[in-house]
């Protein structure tokens, strides 16, 4: 029985299945990366993944166009960052309460939006797969990775991406002084709320596309609670993968390689129960949290709200 | 002429602001949700009859109200503790989950004999339910003290993890008969309820509320008492207003830290341990509509305040209860979420006047 797992069809499938599964992950918390990098931690992105997950897939269904639907969930997703924004910069709320009112604005107005407009679960023909000429015939290889949605490819494409926005340009550098230290960044003249504008409509924006990734690609339904505590793994992920885009693909691709491995096992009858196997990400996160802690330290500004002083 | 609006810090804060920004919340909120609800295509003058119905109808739909508060009250309370010390507990719904499996071990194992005395079966729940939440809350209290570990993640992990470990029991190894449940616990674990009383008092018949309120109500008359008079809700309020100030009075922070949050998980695990004792009658899959979050909402709307926590978790269960008639539930969530949104927003009505003030072209 579990001798099943290790054939070469079945590891392919995990290891495919794995990477597609890791991209709600991957935008929602390559958002949330640049967010804390600049000091706010925005615990709504389950709330607005799932407005995001929504609209994409009501605008996808009615209008038939699936990149419409993406575009809705960005404007969806960038609203509710900008409100996102107001409430920790300029009223200067507690992060992690109004990151909880966030996540039930959402998940009620999401549900209400389905019930009204929607009525029953109905499914879309989401984004098919991409065979990308050439490399998705190479063996093992192309299947895993080139045999994807387009919302894959642009998520991988995403992660260097924002390593070198963060690293290498001159916004970057202002999003990390802002985070560690905004005072001195404010001082020499970085506006701390613009750029923290930037970053937490920037996160919105990813939890909303991180929503129709779900929708109108993976799933390709909308219901109740679709996303199901997936927006608050992603922000865990940030915090896994030490605020570093690698380290957060790298937390990504094992809670969705984990994640697959146990759809399969159920697939294959194998008597693992699945329920420890899930549990284990989380105590694996907590565990790397205590382990890197000398080491890692977190953007010294994080959750601390910012007021100029006159 | 000019108008610019200019806040100023204000220096004493009028005792009637935050309750009155409070009720403001709520009323601004159920019309924002109302036109909302309208907007979508609902009933919202219908939905409102509702919740009235919930919350001042009859005895039989308002006892299911207190039911549904019963938890409110005590995460409310839990969570309160916490956030007094600036703690953001945000995982009284795993430690509720937990206080939930700790209590069932007694029933399910069983820890006492099951034809022992009630009180003794109880009390032992009790016990079991509290150690559970509390080991729930004490470990990522430790992470924070010892390793300085953001206790809102781990918080949110740990949620995870014991509904896991608990869906593996119910699943794999209690389960009856295939469900997704444990057998019904014996009677001899369930919470005493009015109904049960319904040959003395005729009006009680049928009358779902159970002891588990007392519970709720106990639990805030004790932490208020704390924060009143006690020497270590004075250390605790003093750290979250000022750790620096804390620290040089001498006040062990690290040891404040586990022990609060191993105090608020305990709360939380016995709101757990009271609603399968006086409701569910069994460990099942998803005893908790989010009762570890709307808990949250009741201690922010309650500005802390232990005995605030009551009468808002009767308004927010009210909510829960018209949720079931109005469909979809989603309504109640949302406003959940509006409430919080505009509480904070007029958080800085409590913190800053706000004037219009003419400008004068020559300063400008």
């Amino acid at each position: 029985m579990i001798s099943d797992l290790f054939s070469m069809t079945v590891l392919v499938g995990i290891l495919a299945s794995g990477i597609r599964l890791a991209t709600p992950y991957l935008y929602a918390s390559i958002g949330e990366t640049f967010s804390q990098r600049s000091g706010v931690l925005n615990l709504g992105v389950e709330g607005q993944m799932l407005l995001g997950a929504f609209a994409a897939f009501y605008v996808a269904l009615t209008t038939e166009n699936l990149w419409f639907g993406v575009l809705a969930a960005i404007v969806v997703g960038g609203l509710m960052g900008l409100a996102m924004a107001f409430v920790t910069i300029n009223l200067h709320a507690e992060q992690g309460i109004s990151g909880i009112g966030f996540y039930l604005f959402g998940l009620g107005l999401s549900d209400l939006l389905f019930q009204k407009m929607l009525g029953t679960v109905e499914t879309v023909k989401g984004f098919p797969k991409v065979h990308i000429p050439v490399l998705s015939d190479i063996p093992v290889v192309g299947e895993i990775f080139f045999r994807q949605n387009v919302l894959v490819y642009i998520a991988l494409a995403l992660v260097p991406l924002a390593w070198f926005v963060l690293n290498k340009t001159t916004l970057g550098l202002k999003i990390r002084a802002v985070g560690e230290n905004p005072e001195a960044a404010d001082s020499l003249g970085v506006s701390v709320a613009r750029i923290r504008y930037f970053t937490v409509v920037l996160g919105g924006i990813m939890s909303g596309v991180a929503g129709a990734s779900l929708s109108i690609a993976l799933l390709n339904v909308f219901q109740q609670n679709l996303t199901s505590g997936l927006g608050f793994i992603a922000v865990a992920l940030v915090y896994f993968g030490a605020w570093r885009p690698w380290g957060v693909l790298a937390g990504a691709l094992l809670f969705s390689l984990i994640n697959s491995l146990q759809l399969w096992v159920q697939v294959l009858g194998i008597p693992i129960p699945s329920d420890i196997a899930v549990m284990m990400p989380y105590i694996l996160t907590i565990l790397v949290l205590v382990l890197t802690v000398s080491r890692v330290r977190p953007p010294s500004a994080l959750t601390k709200s910012f007021e100029r002083g006159d | 002429m000019a108008f610019r609006i200019r806040t100023e810090q204000r220096v004493e804060v009028p005792k009637w602001l935050p309750t009155a920004t409070s009720i403001g919340s709520v009323i601004i909120a159920f019309i924002l949700g109302g036109v909302i609800f309208k907007i979508v295509g609902g009933k919202p003058l219908q939905a409102l009859s509702f919740f009235y119905q919930a919350v001042f109808g009859n005895w039989g739909v308002f006892s299911d109200t207190l039911v549904k508060a019963t938890p409110l009250i005590i995460i409310g309370v839990a969570c309160a503790v916490a956030f007094k010390m600036r703690l953001w507990n945000i995982g009284a719904e795993g430690q509720f989950y937990a206080g939930a499996f700790g209590a069932s071990l007694v029933v399910l194992v069983p820890l006492v004999p099951l034809d022992s005395p009630k009180v003794l079966v109880i009390g032992m729940m009790m016990l079991m339910g509290m150690i559970f939440g509390g080991i729930w809350g004490f470990i990522p209290g430790y992470l924070k003290a010892k390793y300085k570990v953001n206790e809102i993640i781990t918080t949110l992990m740990l949620n995870y993890i014991i509904i896991n470990w608990n869906n593996f029991w119910i699943f794999d190894q209690w389960s009856d008969r295939g469900f997704q449940m444990t057998a019904t616990f014996d009677r001899v674990a369930w919470l005493p309820r009015l109904a049960d009383y319904a040959k003395e008092v005729k009006a009680f018949s049928g009358v779902t509320l159970h002891l588990g309120v007392i519970f709720g109500i106990i639990a805030a008359i004790i932490v208020w008492w704390i924060f009143r008079y006690s020497r270590w809700g004075y250390e605790i309020k003093l750290i979250g207003d000022n750790p620096n100030a804390a620290r040089y009075a001498g006040i062990d922070i690290s040891k404040n830290i586990i022990l609060v949050m191993a105090f608020s998980g305990a709360l939380a695990g016995l709101a757990g341990m009271s609603e399968i004792s006086g409701v569910v009658h069994r460990l099942q899959e998803s005893i908790s509509p989010g009762y570890g979050f709307t808990g949250i909402i009741v201690a922010w709307l309650a500005k802390l305040n232990p005995f605030t926590i009551i009468p808002v978790s009767v308004l927010f269960a009210g909510l829960i209860v018209a949720g079931r008639e109005i469909q979809p539930t989603g309504l109640s969530f949302l406003l959940q979420g509006i409430i919080l949104f505009l509480l904070i927003s007029s958080d800085v009505l409590i913190r800053y006047k706000i004037r219009l003030v003419r400008v004068d072209k020559e300063t400008e």
